[in-house]
């Protein structure tokens, strides 16, 4: 492909893409699980609070739970049917979390449930950001960072440029690609509600080069009125981090440890707008999601929209996974995390299910050499940090210094290291096991 | 050269004189019995004690803040030729032990994902909490056992690990180095203990563990007033006589009495484990 030109970050890797099996698939309705797992923690922050009793019978799009204070969010029944019962379930992050057990109706239409619209043109910037709160919006991206919160912008600060995130860099993922195809009205509502919101200038759509079907697209049909540009940008991985963003589009840094409010910049995932765009004007809130579901392990690859809570046993059974399936990711291989069981649950915030088997999974390099001092880990740090250097303090347990010296905490774990390692030295590991206890310090004095 | 050793001499002279000076008005009294003391104390800087370091609790120890009984590490007859030296009492301090709310090692514990990476229960918590089926369980991948500066705690053939009442100085570093927050420093004394920390009940928690709790309650029943069921687990109450009853018809053996001959009794009604091998992972 022809990049020349096109702007990009500096550092950064290549993976292999692996997209092309599923950009070109329409996104499909998944089918009702017969069990739906509600997970009361989908986002960063406390868990909301339940408003239904086991036993009740609720209708799609209801309201599940309510928010407990700033930073949580509502969640919203996936399904018409009857709560089974209210108790942990395991998630991702290993961590047992409450959860609505909800049995979908097999007879009912599914009819989804209408809320209080929040209207575009007399709704105040405050009444949006509840309304996205009510909605249950958390960032779709994966990282699940209640979107609300991150549109309370303070009044002495000022957002000149609002980003929408359309880079997808994660190999495998098309979920963004086909939503930008699929929903581009709905992104283009959103922007409005957001720009409303921001106050921002203008709002930029980012997308990488290897979706020229979806820049052309979004380009044809962009609204004379709306101040909005769609912008190609080099293919490199991690070019979806905000940091990286900012970096590529405005040429504009984010101090260490800050936000990219530092630089009058905003960034929200194209998912999460849509999604905006598409739940506000009816009043409704998140109660399915697109995702991919690939890998060499699946049969029937493809972008579907999933209900939330869906248990991944159903869903690689519904794929057509074959028995000797080994690995599991939720997200991408990149950034994503491996499933450690296979009753966890579809959140707000899987973006895709990768799933490989055994004879794909086994890793080739298992042997740990030293390092070499190669400096590829240098060149491929997106945050121009000094990863082997790093490396061999975390290896003398040097938490302290990591931090102070080098900047371990503005690494964002994105990987690039450990993928050019020559040597195999499982770097983003060690820093994240360092950033642990580095906190775990931090927090004890 | 003249003039140079002149001058020399005439600095040093000077500066010497300087130092002096400044050792007699900058000097600082200290007991003398804080070094003495310090020095009759195992200088394991382990915190057992509460105070930061040996050198610390000797100054508490000299300030009378303090009882020697409270360095549950040296021997009684340390303790007691301090507090001679000092010309105090002993105090009596019970000692406190490291114990493990976990008995679900690789033999009667299901993993459900193979962990892959750095050998470590720290690092492997942080992936997805570790792997293990039951999400409260040891990893059993030894941080603990590097941790503990006395060797005190040893991983058995089922990667669980043991520890040495005898040679455990209750420091606490497993404590902090345990993802799962599995270890607690208790007293002695405390003979009913309950080796479980899942939340799940019944049929739920037996799928991932075989000699976890199930909540069933048989404990509290037979020892009401020592033991009451709590977030689907027995508590145990530190203040009434430890009673042999609370064990005896537990159906997985999840409380046990802690000889101090023979170590860990299960009651008669647990199911028997004569597994040693790894039990099967969960199928996919």
């Amino acid at each position: 492909m022809i990049s020349l030109g096109l702007k990009s970050f500096r550092h950064g890797i290549h993976p292999p893409e692996a997209k092309d099996e599923t950009s070109g698939l329409a996104i499909r309705q998944f089918p009702f699980a017969p069990l739906l797992i509600v997970p009361l923690v989908q986002h960063l922050g406390k868990p909301s609070l339940p408003l239904v009793r086991e036993g009740e019978t609720v209708v799609r799009g209801q309201r599940l739970a309510r928010p407990d204070g700033f930073m949580s969010v509502s969640m919203h029944a996936p399904a018409s049917g009857t709560v089974k019962s209210i108790g942990p379930t395991p998630s991702i992050s290993g961590r047992m979390v409450p959860a609505v057990f909800l049995e979908p109706q097999p007879g009912s239409t599914q009819e989804v449930m209408e809320g209080t619209p929040c209207p575009l043109a007399s709704a105040t910037p405050e009444e949006i950001v509840a309304a996205i709160q009510d909605a249950g919006i958390v960032g779709l991206g994966g990282a699940g960072f209640p979107t609300h919160a991150k549109l309370r912008i303070p009044p002495e600060r000022h957002v000149d440029t609002l980003i929408i995130n359309g880079a997808e860099c994660e190999p495998y993922l098309t979920t963004d690609h086909r939503v930008m195809l699929e929903q581009r009205d709905d992104v283009f509502t959103g922007i409005r509600y957001l720009l409303k919101v921001t106050g921002a200038e203008r709002a930029i759509v980012a997308l990488e080069a290897n979706k020229p079907d979806a820049a052309q697209h979004l380009r044809s049909g962009l609204p004379g009125d709306l101040s909005a540009s769609v912008e190609v940008l080099r293919v490199k991985y991690p070019q979806g981090a905000e940091k990286m963003l900012i970096s590529a589009l405005l040429g504009r840094e984010v101090p260490s440890g800050g936000l990219p409010l530092d630089v009058h910049a905003l960034c929200v995932n194209v998912a999460t707008t849509a999604e905006i765009g598409r739940l506000l004007p009816h009043g409704r809130g998140i109660q399915e999601r697109v995702i991919t579901i690939t890998g060499p392990a699946v049969q029937h690859k493809g972008n579907y929209r999933i209900p939330i809570g869906t248990p991944l046993r159903f869903l690689l059974g519904e794929v057509g996974v074959e028995e000797d399936v080994t690995r599991v990711f939720l997200g991408g291989p990149m950034m994503g995390a491996a499933a450690p069981s296979l009753d966890i649950a579809i959140t707000k915030g899987t973006s895709g299910v990768v799933a490989f088997d055994a004879t794909r999974a086994e890793r080739s390099h298992r042997t740990v050499y030293p390092c070499i001092r190669c400096g590829y880990c240098l060149d491929a740090c997106p945050m121009r940090l000094d990863p082997a250097q790093l490396g061999s303090l975390a290896r003398s347990q040097e938490y302290a210094r990591m931090a102070d010296e080098f900047h371990l905490m503005d690494c964002f774990e994105c990987g690039s290291c450990s993928f050019v390692c020559p040597s195999h030295i499982p770097l983003v590991q060690q820093f994240r096991f360092a950033k642990a206890a580095v906190r775990k310090a931090g927090a004890h004095g | 050269m003249l003039t140079g050793v002149a001058a020399l001499a005439g600095l040093t002279l000077v500066l010497a004189s300087l130092l002096v000076l400044a050792n007699r008005t900058l000097y600082v009294a200290e007991d003398p019995r804080i070094d003495l003391v310090e020095d009759m104390l195992p200088h394991v800087n382990c915190g057992a004690c509460g105070f930061p370091g040996c050198r610390p609790f000797a100054e508490a120890l000299v300030a009378g803040e303090a009882a020697p009984g409270k360095c549950t590490v040296g021997s009684e007859a340390e303790r007691a030729y301090i507090a001679d030296f000092l010309g105090v009492d002993v105090g009596s301090e019970e000692k406190r032990v490291a114990r493990l709310a976990c008995a679900g090692g690789s033999n009667v514990a299901r993993n459900h994902a193979r962990y892959d990476g750095l050998p470590s229960c720290r690092a492997a918590a942080q992936v997805a909490g570790g792997g293990k089926g039951c999400f409260w369980g040891c990893l059993g991948l030894a941080d603990c056992e590097a941790a503990c500066d006395f060797d005190a705690i040893r991983m058995d053939a089922h990667e669980l690990p043991v520890v040495d009442e005898e040679a455990c100085t209750a420091c606490g570093d497993c404590v902090d180095a345990c993802p799962k927050d599995l270890f607690s420093l208790r007293p002695v004394s405390r003979r009913v203990w309950v080796a479980c920390s899942s939340l799940l009940a019944g049929d739920e928690m037996l799928e991932d563990c075989q000699v976890g709790c199930t909540a069933c309650g048989r404990c509290a029943m037979d020892a009401p007033e020592s033991v009451r069921m709590q977030g689907n687990l027995p508590l145990v109450d530190p203040a009434r006589r430890p009673n042999r009853d609370a064990i005896q018809r537990c159906p997985t053996g999840a409380i046990v009495w802690l000889d101090p001959e023979v170590g860990p009794v299960k009651g008669p009604a647990a199911t028997k484990i004569i597994r040693k091998g790894a039990l099967h992972d969960a199928p996919t």
